[in-house]
C-alpha cells in the first residue's frame, strides 16, 4: 500500500522517522511525497527497500546516505543530493545543484538534467550518470566509482583524481591536476554500456572518452610540483 | 649567544636548528612533515596561577568533601546527551595515524574513567566501538569510511572544520602507514602518500553548515549531540557561527594541538594559542547568552590537572587530550630511548608519527611494532592519569576552579 506524505501538512521529521522505522529486511514499501517545496534532508538516511517518489523540487541533501531505497525526485535537487549514498538508486528528473553524489560509496545516481559544480566530488564507489553537463571541479579527488557525463564538463574535471573513472561524451573546458585521458578498452565499453542501460540513458558507449589519474601525485616528490600549476 | 666555546656566537636567527632545516630542505626538496604539536614557545596555562582561598573565599576540605566532576555534554538539541564523569575527553585521532591497539587502549581507558573517546580521519573501527562506552564519530572533509550505520552507532557526532595544529589544512597519511586495512577503510590504493581534503565536499560556509547539521540530525533522529570542532584561527567569529549553525558543543583546538602528520611550517606558524583562543570563544558564547548552554571543549597542550582546572576556570566545560594520552600509553618513554636513537631521535624528542616506525607501537601500522602495545595494559596506564584528576582538582580551591565545586 502506498504511503502518502504531504509536506505542506506533515513535518519533515515525521516523514523521515517513518522511513527510519522501516527495518532493513522489511518487504518493499511504496511512498509518495508531495509538496516538498525545497525542503532540506528529505528522505535521508533510508535503509529499507522502499520505492520513494518525490513530486516537486527538493533542497539540500535529499536521499543523503541512502541504502537500498529507490528514490525518484520529480523536480530539481539542491546541493548534495544523495551525498554519501551507500546503495540503491536515486534519480533526479530535473537538474541537480552542486556536490551531487558527493562521497557516495555505492549504488547508482542518475541525473536526467544537468549537474552543477563538484558533481561526484570525493567519490568512493558510487556510479553517477548525468544526461546533461556538469560544472567545474567535478570528480575532484574522486577515489572509486564512476562519473558518466553525456554533455560537457566545466573547469578542472577530475582534479586530483585517484582511482575513479570518468566517461565524458562532450568536451571538458579543462582537465584538473593529475587527470589525463586514458584508453577506452573493451572492458570499459562493456562496463559503460551496462551502466548506461541500468541508468536508462540512451547513449552509445563508444561515443565517450575515458579520463582517470596519471598517478603522478600519489607520492610527495618535489619533481611533481609542476603538476599543481 | 655563548656556547661551550666562549667567543663562538650562535646566531639567534640562523641557529643550529635553522641551519639543519635549510640543509635538509635543500637535500630533500620538500617541506618537513612531522607529528606532535608546536615546539616553539607559546603563551600557555603555565603563565596563569590561581588565587587560593582567603578571607573572602571559602576553601573545600581536600580529599574529603564532595566535589562533582561530572558534566553533561550536548543537551541543547540532542535527546541523548553525553554524561561524562570527568571533564577530560579523548580527542579524535585516526585509525591510520594510530594503531588499532592504541585506539582500543584509548577506548578502554576512557570507558574506565567514564569519559568519551573520538574516532578520526579514517572511520570507526570495531575495536574502538566495542571498547568505548561513549564514542564521538567525526565527520571530516575526507569522509573516509563515512557511513550511516557507524553514524547511528555513535554516541555523538563531531563535524571537524579544522585542527589547531593546521587550521585550514587537511590530514596526511604517508605511504608507510597506508597498509591494506587502512587503505581499504579509506577506499584508496595502499602505499600512497594520502592527503585528506581540507574543505568539506558538500557545504561551504556557515549557512550551508546549518543545513548539513540538520541533515545529520535528521539522519540520526535528533538523538546525538552535535559537536563542531574548530582549529583556533578566528575563534570569536567561528564560535558565534558554530552556535548559529546549531552546534550542541564546540570543540576548540588551539595552536599547540597535536597532529599525526602535518607540515612543520603549518604547525609552528598558523593559528592562535589555546589560552587566548579560549578567552575569545568564551566571550562569544557569553555575548550570545550561550555560555554553558552550548558546551565548550578546549584542547591543545593540556598536560595536567592544573591545565584542566585553568581551562575550566577560564570558561571551558571540558577539555580534550591527544598528545598527553599518547604519552601515558608510552609515547616518548625513556624505555625506548635506544630505539628512538636508531631512528635519529631520542626519548623526549620523538615526533616522527608520520613515519610509522614508532617503537612504542602507537603511531604505527606495522603489526610487529603495534603488537608491543597491549590495549588492556595501555588502557589501564592512561586511565590512571585521568582518574585522580577529581582529586587533583579538589586540591585546588573549589570556587576558583568551577562554581559547581
Ligand atoms: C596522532 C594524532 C592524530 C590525530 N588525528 C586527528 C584526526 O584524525 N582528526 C582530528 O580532528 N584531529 C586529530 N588530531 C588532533 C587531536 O584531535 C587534538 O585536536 C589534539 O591532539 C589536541 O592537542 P594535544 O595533542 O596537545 O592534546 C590528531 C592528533 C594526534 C596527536
Amino acid at each position: 500500500m502506498e504511503q502518502l506524505f504531504d509536506l505542506a501538512q506533515t513535518p519533515l521529521r515525521e516523514l523521515n522517522q517513518a522511513l527510519h522505522d522501516c527495518l532493513p529486511d522489511a518487504a518493499e514499501s511504496v511512498w509518495r511525497i508531495v509538496n516538498p517545496k525545497g525542503e532540506h534532508a528529505v528522505a535521508c538516511g533510508i535503509d529499507t527497500p522502499a520505492d520513494v517518489q518525490i513530486q516537486g523540487h527538493v533542497g539540500y541533501y535529499c536521499a543523503g546516505m541512502n541504502k537500498q531505497a529507490h528514490v525518484v525526485i520529480h523536480g530539481n535537487a539542491g546541493t548534495g543530493v544523495a551525498e554519501n549514498m551507500m546503495s540503491g538508486l536515486v534519480r533526479v528528473k530535473g537538474n541537480a545543484s552542486q556536490s551531487a553524489g558527493a562521497t557516495g560509496h555505492g549504488g547508482l545516481l542518475v541525473i536526467e538534467g544537468n549537474a552543477a559544480a563538484r558533481c561526484g566530488i570525493s567519490l568512493k564507489g558510487l556510479d553517477i550518470v548525468v544526461r546533461g553537463s556538469v560544472g567545474h571541479m567535478s570528480g575532484f579527488m574522486a577515489q572509486r566509482g564512476s562519473l558518466v557525463i553525456c554533455g560537457d564538463a566545466g573547469h578542472a574535471l577530475g582534479d586530483s583524481i585517484y582511482e575513479a573513472k570518468i566517461f565524458l561524451k562532450g568536451k571538458a573546458q579543462e582537465l584538473g591536476a593529475d587527470c589525463v585521458e586514458k584508453e577506452l578498452a573493451e572492458e570499459h565499453l562493456t562496463f559503460l554500456a551496462a551502466l548506461l542501460e541500468s541508468a536508462e540513458v540512451d547513449a552509445d558507449a563508444s561515443d565517450f572518452r575515458r579520463y582517470g589519474s596519471a598517478r603522478c601525485l600519489y607520492h610527495f616528490d618535489i619533481d611533481n610540483a609542476d603538476a599543481y600549476a | 649567544m655563548t656556547t661551550e666555546h666562549p667567543g663562538l656566537r650562535e646566531s639567534n636567527l640562523f641557529n643550529r636548528d635553522v641551519i639543519h632545516e635549510i640543509q635538509r630542505a635543500a637535500r630533500e626538496g620538500i617541506y618537513g612533515i612531522r607529528g606532535w604539536g608546536s615546539k616553539r614557545y607559546l603563551p600557555h596555562f603555565d603563565d596563569l596561577v590561581f588565587l587560593g582561598a582567603s578571607m573572602s573565599r571559602y576553601p573545600l576540605e581536600g580529599y574529603r568533601e564532595r566535589c562533582d566532576t561530572d558534566v553533561v555534554i550536548g543537551d541543547r538539541y540532542a535527546s541523548k546527551p553525553l554524561h561524562l564523569k570527568i571533564p577530560i575527553t579523548i580527542a579524535g585521532m585516526s585509525f591510520g595515524a594510530l594503531s588499532a591497539q592504541a585506539k582500543e587502549a584509548l577506548g578502554r581507558g576512557a570507558s574506565a574513567v567514564g569519559t568519551s573517546t573520538t574516532t578520526g580521519d579514517g572511520g570507526m573501527t570495531p575495536e574502538e566501538r566495542e571498547s568505548s562506552t561513549q564514542l564521538v564519530y567525526q565527520v571530516l572533509p575526507s569522509r573516509y569510511g563515512m557511513n550511516p550505520d557507524d553514524l547511528r552507532k555513535a554516541d555523538a557526532i563531531e563535524v571537524v572544520l579544522g585542527q589547531g595544529a593546521k587550521p585550514g589544512g587537511g590530514g596526511m597519511l604517508l605511504g608507510l602507514k597506508m597498509n591494506e586495512r587502512v587503505a581499504a577503510m579509506r577506499d584508496l590504493p595502499p602505499g600512497i602518500d594520502q592527503r585528506s581534503a581540507c574543505r568539506h565536499p558538500d557545504w561551504t560556509g556557515p549557512d550551508d553548515l546549518e543545513i548539513k547539521i540538520r541533515e545529520l540530525r535528521e539522519l540520526t533522529d535528533w538523538e546525538k549531540p552535535l559537536f563542531i570542532k574548530i582549529g583556533a584561527s578566528r575563534p570569536y567569529y567561528d564560535t558565534a557561527l558554530a552556535v548559529k549553525a546549531g552546534a550542541d558543543v564546540i570543540v576548540l583546538d588551539g595552536m599547540q594541538g597535536g597532529t599525526g602528520a602535518t607540515q612543520d611550517v603549518f604547525i609552528e606558524h598558523v593559528g592562535i594559542p589555546t589560552m587566548p583562543a579560549l578567552r575569545q570563544a568564551v566571550e562569544a558564547l557569553m555575548e550570545l547568552d550561550m555560555h554553558r548552554v552550548v558546551q565548550l571543549i578546549v584542547s591543545g597542550g593540556i598536560r595536567s590537572g592544573a591545565d584542566v582546572a585553568k581551562a575550566l576556570a577560564m570558561g571551558a566545560d571540558a577539555v580534550s587530550i591527544g598528545t598527553a594520552a599518547l604519552i601515558a600509553l608510552g609515547d616518548n618513554s625513556p624505555e625506548f630511548d635506544e630505539e628512538y636513537r636508531k631512528l635519529g631521535s631520542a626519548a623526549g624528542y620523538y615526533d616522527d608519527y608520520q613515519a610509522g616506525c614508532d617503537p612504542a607501537g602507537i603511531s604505527t601500522q606495522d603489526e610487529t611494532l603495534a603488537s608491543r602495545l597491549d590495549p588492556v595494559l595501555g588502557g589501564d596506564g592512561w586511565q590512571t592519569i585521568c582518574a585522580p584528576s577529581p582529586w587533583r582538582r579538589r586540591s585546588l580551591p573549589g570556587p576558583v576552579v568551577n562554581p559547581t565545586c
